[in-house]
């Protein structure tokens, strides 16, 4: 039973989209919110665990500093104000990921509050306001048995892993996110590749949406045209790249316009987003399950940052990714095309470290987003992960700047590179590949070229510059590379002219 | 004065997942209004200059460095699960739910 939904274009004709964005961080803390359990990832399961975070009886938590210190930090780059006094809360309720029946979360006294975010689409900004930024701690992993496809529909029964349960997460809330119409679903999506990019610079989390570090849940509501009067909204849950953002956005527009359209009511509720094949269908429906019962946690005192160390913090911030971006854009001369291509590639910090090695700009990008940027992704890394370093690069290129390498000899080089034969100039000794400069060897070839190629050589000295290229060629080809074109092509035409 | 009714007793029962049959309804919902009661008439003595806490000790930040402790081994951890499978807590198949 599929929904029916309604073209985008006539979902804007009629309503305007009011979007809520709840985005969950997980922290890259060494040890969970509460307890020195390991946070690490892909461990055995039930190997991180202790009697804190399993919720037995008489367990007493102990909050971790370094948690509270990104969560400020997190609230200080979302432009937040920072709780002079705050508590945790018991959110309560029954589910078997959730060892202690209730999570430790923050309830009506944030850490962080009011902020914003400015978001660019097509150079257009559009203000995100910040509702909250709260610490909360993360559930258990639940593996669902018997079920088809590894839901809980049809499953017998479902087996727990606590490793996960009490890393800490930071949860940001959105206020609703309204006016952006047909902009909508990329307003989302590029709320949540900003809010990564910032993670990423703050340095608190792996920020790898791919393993759930980073995931995000979607209110979407549709207005009347005009009317200002905010509809029945759905959560959609779970949705875990920035693709699925924008397109969970955008079908949830399709679907309610289609559901309000027939004079029907949408239904308050929680969806679930579904990678596969780009829908959303019906979770369960707000009712009793969401009377969480919250109150103040008693084993645990009061969070009061200090003023001093709410400053100290924010003398940690990092420049803006955005701002960065444009500066760099503007240091490095890139268009608009060249910069998208560089952050999309993931190749800002190491283009930029090249370049500081003493590297022109458009060759960094050349050789990140070109030779390297392939080998990367046939080797399904990406181009900071590659054995090849920024200061490896800017020494290849200024062998080439010299004249001692062509770019087919650097490329021979980056082989050497990831063949771990050591820095570029051990592998260009090792493996022979500088340019021949010996003008009697080179002066040798373009003879020996000439006399193999008779009617090639006819057609130069009859003025016929062009087919100079084949010549170059056999010359190329017997220096084995190892030749400057340029200077054979001169020395072919003072030959033959 | 708070006063909770034998409809709200039965809601939060339900939601604690406590199963109270009527009679134990008509005896526990006048009960427990008596004890908000008393615990409400504590906002009578304090003054306005008592603020609500939710805590006996007037401590702030205590916070742990973060520092791994070794907690459980897997065997350890699961030696209180009814069933295991997998290194796994089993538990049995949640109905109307999902993750
Ligand atoms: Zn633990």
């Amino acid at each position: 039973m599929s929904d029916t939904l309604i073209a985008f274009d006539d979902v804007l004709a009629s309503y305007d989209p009011a979007m809520g964005l709840e985005v969950h961080v997980e922290l890259n803390t060494l040890t969970k919110m509460f307890c020195g359990c390991p946070t690490e990832f892909g461990a055995a399961p039930n190997t991180q665990v202790c009697p804190t975070c399993l919720g037995l009886p008489g367990a007493m938590p102990v909050v971790n500093r370094k948690a509270v210190e990104s969560a400020i930090r997190i609230g200080l780059a979302l432009n937040c104000d920072i709780a002079e006094w705050c508590r945790f809360a018991r959110k309560n309720y029954f589910y078997p990921d959730m060892p202690k029946n209730f999570q430790t979360s923050q309830y009506d006294e944030p850490i962080c509050f009011d902020g914003y975010m400015d978001v660019d689409v097509d150079g257009e900004t559009f203000r995100v306001e910040i509702e909250r930024a709260h610490m909360e701690e993360d559930t258990g992993k639940s593996l669902h048995v018997g079920g088809a496809t590894g839901r809980i529909h049809g499953a017998d029964h479902s087996l727990v892993d606590y490793n996960r349960a009490g890393i800490p997460l930071i949860e940001i809330v959105t206020k609703p996110i309204l006016g952006t119409g047909a902009k909508a679903p990329e307003v989302a999506r590029a709320y949540v590749a900003q809010l990564r990019d910032l993670i990423v610079a703050l340095d608190v989390s792996d920020a790898r949406m791919d393993q759930g570090s980073i995931r995000a849940d979607v209110n979407l509501s549709l207005s009347p045209k005009g009317s200002g009067v905010l509809g029945t909204r759905t959560e959609t849950k779970n949705v875990n790249s920035l693709r699925s953002v924008e397109r969970a956005v955008r079908y949830e527009m399709s679907r309610h316009a289609a559901v309000l359209g027939s004079g029907q009511k949408i239904l308050q509720e929680t969806r679930h987003w579904h990678e596969d094949t780009g829908v959303t269908t019906s979770g369960r429906e707000k009712s009793d399950a969401e009377d969480y019962r919250y109150f103040p946690e008693p084993d645990l005192v009061p969070v009061a940052p200090s003023r001093e160390w709410v400053e100290e913090l924010r003398g940690t911030l990092p420049e803006n990714p955005t701002a960065r971006r444009a500066r760099l854009q503007a240091e490095w001369g890139f268009s608009d095309l060249e910069m998208r291509d560089t952050v999309g590639a993931g190749a800002l910090n190491v283009i930029e470290q090249t370049i500081a090695a003493g590297t022109s700009p458009q060759a960094a990008r050349k050789w990140w987003l070109g030779e390297l940027a392939r080998r990367a992704n046939e080797q399904g890394l990406l181009v900071d992960a590659l054995p090849v370093t920024p200061a490896d690069v800017a020494r290849v290129q200024a062998l080439v700047d010299e004249g001692s390498l062509n770019d087919k000899l650097a490329r021979q080089v980056f082989d050497g590179l990831f063949a771990g034969e050591g820095t570029p100039d051990e592998v260009v000794a090792a493996r022979g590949l500088a340019i021949v400069s010996d003008e009697g060897a080179l002066s040798t070839a373009v003879d020996n070229a000439i006399a193999a190629n008779p009617d090639v050589a006819d057609k130069i000295r009859d003025g016929k510059v062009a087919a100079a290229g084949a010549l170059i060629g056999a010359v190329m080809k017997e220096m084995r590379g190892q030749a400057d074109a340029g200077r054979v092509r001169e020395l072919i035409l003072e030959k033959l002219q | 004065m708070p006063e909770i009714t034998r409809d709200e007793v039965a809601h939060l029962a339900n939601l604690a997942r406590i199963d109270l049959s009527d009679a134990e309804l008509d005896h526990l919902a006048p009960q427990l209004s008596v004890i908000l009661e008393s615990v409400a008439s504590i906002s009578g003595v304090a003054g306005d200059d008592v603020p609500p806490t939710s805590h006996a000790l007037p401590l702030t930040n205590v916070f742990r460095e973060d520092v791994v402790v070794p907690g459980l081994t897997p065997e350890q951890a699961l030696s209180g699960a009814p069933e295991v499978e997998e290194q796994r807590f089993s538990v049995p198949r949640i109905l109307g739910e999902e993750a």
